[in-house]
């Protein structure tokens, strides 16, 4: 097994048995490569069940009431800040509740993003729900100064399996939306 | 000085046992198992290659992304075709060869002192490696592409990083935006290129990194790839539809398996397996050396010590160095244009590969004393001439063989014959090649080199001098006048003791053919 002293790292094996034993680790590196970049196939989602998106990012409303400054009030203040209104800047956290025929499923509450707590809330939350019709019902609520929900959805719906159903808010079209 | 037992021990003694079935059919130099991170830079030139051409034809807005690569790869057997699998093979050999690589060095223990930097270094790009292969799925805006964009953004929205989720983005087919496909091409450009930036940084304080592959395992290795491309074209599998769950899925399971993992656990476990993997390994280094680690204790062996009285700034010392720790400096004896070598002890592995190349290491200098320009303390070149002569003095046996050993690779301890005479060094680069001249001169009738395999040194390049040294090609050279019959350089890694044994035996049956009765001659000065 010494290799010759004239040329120790020259080359490699050489002969039949080389010539096949490379073939056959070149062919088992690309034969694992060539599999294991397709398969096993992966199923994402049972081939029965739908997905429900429940997304949304939406700012509530601020917490407390404008109020009118008192003069004693605005003569504290610097003159350039003596706004006769004053409206707190922190909003209500985002409640949201989906029940899908009948049974609970989400009870979410967001807080206010930022440190003043006075950016948006946002929720995202997947669903995996069995295909066919289902009775959809959302609740939200903005506005920790009143009580029960703003907003409300009712929809009987038909999911094919692997469908994608996005529930999201978006105040110009009216409030909770489906699509 | 071998690894000591534990777990990884024997893990690495495993490894080893399919890194010799390899060695057999590749040889050690062209083994691909020990060539791994020059097979990763190859698979990187191949993904180069590839992404440049299919850069030129894909169309990077939302709409057209997906129609530009069906295109381009509607003839499977097309050169659009062959790159777009090409490089999707490539980017799965690059991920294998890098995890590969990872897990050798860390079987070997390399992360510690002066293997630090690159371990370091190395660790650090993983994310960056994560990136810039998941990101490229992401381009083909097909099921597959829609399936690991929304993953990651669902991934990366389990962290407090942003008020709103990434992952609305792809709520519907109006949220994608040109604009969110433009910061997707960005992201697999950028990230690659700073990717071949950082590995700039990983291979600096080793000399001669081996960016490319040898010659025929590039070849082979390349033409595997290129094979299967062939074979197995890359298809897409339909245009991105964000109303529907993409299932089933043909998933590149080499590097989307992140995806399944997230939605089989949880995000949060998830970030938690992932960022620990990588703390982990980044904390390595820093760690109290229970861990074995090359060299078995976490105590630093000392590092090479320039003598400037025998130093004549040759560079060879400089030159031979595997991990670009000397530096030449101004000679002290301020003669001009004289230089002095200067070891960083930071960088120094202590292998002793200076102390080998240093023309000063002759042990045929007539000083009482013998001391060489570079040394290491712990087996100075003086004690290792002391033990050779000493050694032969009561050496039984008409043919006394002498065999220089490495402390890394197989134990010549193990030679326990009256007539062999074992001299270990700490890597068998530190053999300054007139020993082998002085062994003969001084009674020994033959002389075996034993070294670790190509790319099987422990300090990287001491096989590769060794063997260049021997067979002239490389100063300091063995003379030419030495009687090549008598000297065998044998290869054989740790656990490899059985090929010492059979070089030995093989040495000693064609010694005692050898006509020779010329007997021992006497001492002669180097010239
Ligand atoms: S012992 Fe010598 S050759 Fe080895 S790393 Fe240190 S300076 Fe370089
Ligand atoms: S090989 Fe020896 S003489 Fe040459 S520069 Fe290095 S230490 Fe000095």
């Amino acid at each position: 097994m010494a290799e010759s002293l004239k040329s120790p790292a020259a080359g490699g094996p050489r002969g039949l048995r080389a010539w096949v034993g490379q073939t056959v680790l070149y062919g088992l590196f690309a034969l694992a490569v060539g599999v294991f970049s397709h398969w096993p196939p992966y199923r994402h989602l049972a081939a029965d069940l739908a997905l429900i998106k429940l997304s949304l990012v939406h700012t509530g409303k601020p917490v407390g009431d404008c109020r009118p400054l008192t003069p004693e009030e605005l003569a504290k203040l610097p003159p350039n800040m003596r706004a006769p209104v004053q409206c707190p800047r922190e909003r209500s956290p985002v409640t949201v509740e989906l029940d899908i025929d009948g049974a609970p499923v989400v009870r979410a509450e967001a807080a206010p993003s930022g440190l003043a707590r006075d950016g948006a809330s946002a929720i995202y939350r997947r669903i995996p729900v069995r295909a066919g019709d289902r009775q959809i019902s959302v609740r939200l609520r903005d506005d920790v100064r009143s009580e029960g929900f703003a907003y409300r959805l009712e929809r009987r719906v038909h999911l094919a399996p692997a469908q994608v159903l996005v529930i999201d808010f978006d105040t110009e079209k009216g409030g909770i939306t489906l699509q | 000085m071998k690894v000591s037992e534990s777990p990884s021990a024997g893990a690495l003694s495993a490894w080893r046992r399919v890194e010799r079935c390899f060695d057999r059919a590749f040889g050690a130099g062209s083994n691909p198992l020990r060539q791994l991170g020059a097979l990763a830079f190859l698979a990187i030139w191949l993904l180069a290659l590839s992404g440049i051409w299919l850069y030129a034809v894909f169309d990077t807005s939302v709409s057209g992304a997906y129609d530009s690569i069906v295109r381009m790869s509607r003839a499977p057997w097309s050169p659009g075709g062959l790159m777009r699998s090409l490089h999707r093979y490539a980017t799965d050999a690059f991920v294998l060869f890098t995890a590969l690589h990872l897990l050798r060095e860390a079987l070997h223990g390399r992360w510690r002192h002066f293997r630090r930097y690159s371990w370091l270094t190395g660790v650090a790009l993983l994310p960056l490696v994560a990136v810039s292969a998941i990101g490229g799925f992401w381009l083909n805006w097909d099921r597959l592409g829609q399936f690991s964009a929304i993953a990651t953004a669902e991934w990366l929205d389990a962290l407090p990083l942003l008020a709103n989720p990434l992952a609305r983005n792809f709520l519907g087919s109006a949220s994608v935006s040109d604009r969110l496909f433009s910061l997707f091409v960005f992201v697999h450009i950028g990230v690659p290129l700073l990717l071949l930036f950082g590995l700039w940084f990983h291979i600096q304080r080793i000399t001669r990194a081996a960016v490319f592959p040898p010659r025929t395992l590039a070849i082979g290795t390349s033409a595997a790839l290129l094979a299967l491309a062939v074979a197995a074209p890359v298809a897409s599998q339909g245009p991105a539809d964000l109303t529907r769950i993409p299932t089933p899925l043909a998933l590149d399971w080499l590097v989307l398996f992140v995806h399944p993992l997230m939605y089989a656990t949880s995000a949060g476990f998830t970030w938690v397996l992932t960022l620990g993997t990588f703390g982990a390994l980044l904390a390595l280094p820093f760690l109290p050396a229970a861990v074995p680690r090359l060299g078995g204790s976490a105590a630093r062996a000392p590092v090479a010590v320039v003598d400037p009285a025998n130093c004549n700034g040759c560079r060879r010392c400089f030159a031979d160095c595997p991990f670009a720790a000397i530096t030449m400096v101004p000679h002290p004896d301020r003669r001009v244009g004289r230089e002095l070598a200067q070891v960083h002890p930071d960088l120094c592995a202590s292998c002793g590969i200076c102390a080998g190349a240093c023309p000063s290491s002759t042990p045929f200098r007539s000083t009482a004393a013998l001391v060489t320009g570079i040394d290491m303390p712990q087996l100075p070149v003086g004690t290792l001439r002391r033990r050779l002569q000493s050694g032969l003095e009561t050496m039984r046996g008409a043919r006394p063989i002498v065999v220089f050993g490495c402390a890394q690779g197989a134990d010549a301890r193990c030679l326990t014959a009256p007539d062999v005479l074992v001299l270990p060094l700490i890597c068998t680069g530190q053999l300054a090649p007139s020993f082998v001249e002085y062994a003969l001169r001084d009674g020994a009738a033959g002389v075996l080199v034993a070294s670790c395999r190509d790319g099987g040194c422990a300090f990287r390049l001491g096989a590769r001098w060794t063997a260049e040294r021997l067979a002239g090609t490389r100063a300091p050279q063995l003379r030419a006048s030495v009687p090549r019959a008598k000297v065998d350089l044998v290869q054989a890694d740790a656990e490899e003791e059985a090929v010492l044994e059979a070089a030995v035996a093989s040495m000693r049956e064609r010694l005692s053919k050898i006509n020779d009765f010329s007997g021992p001659t006497s001492k002669m000065h180097h010239g």
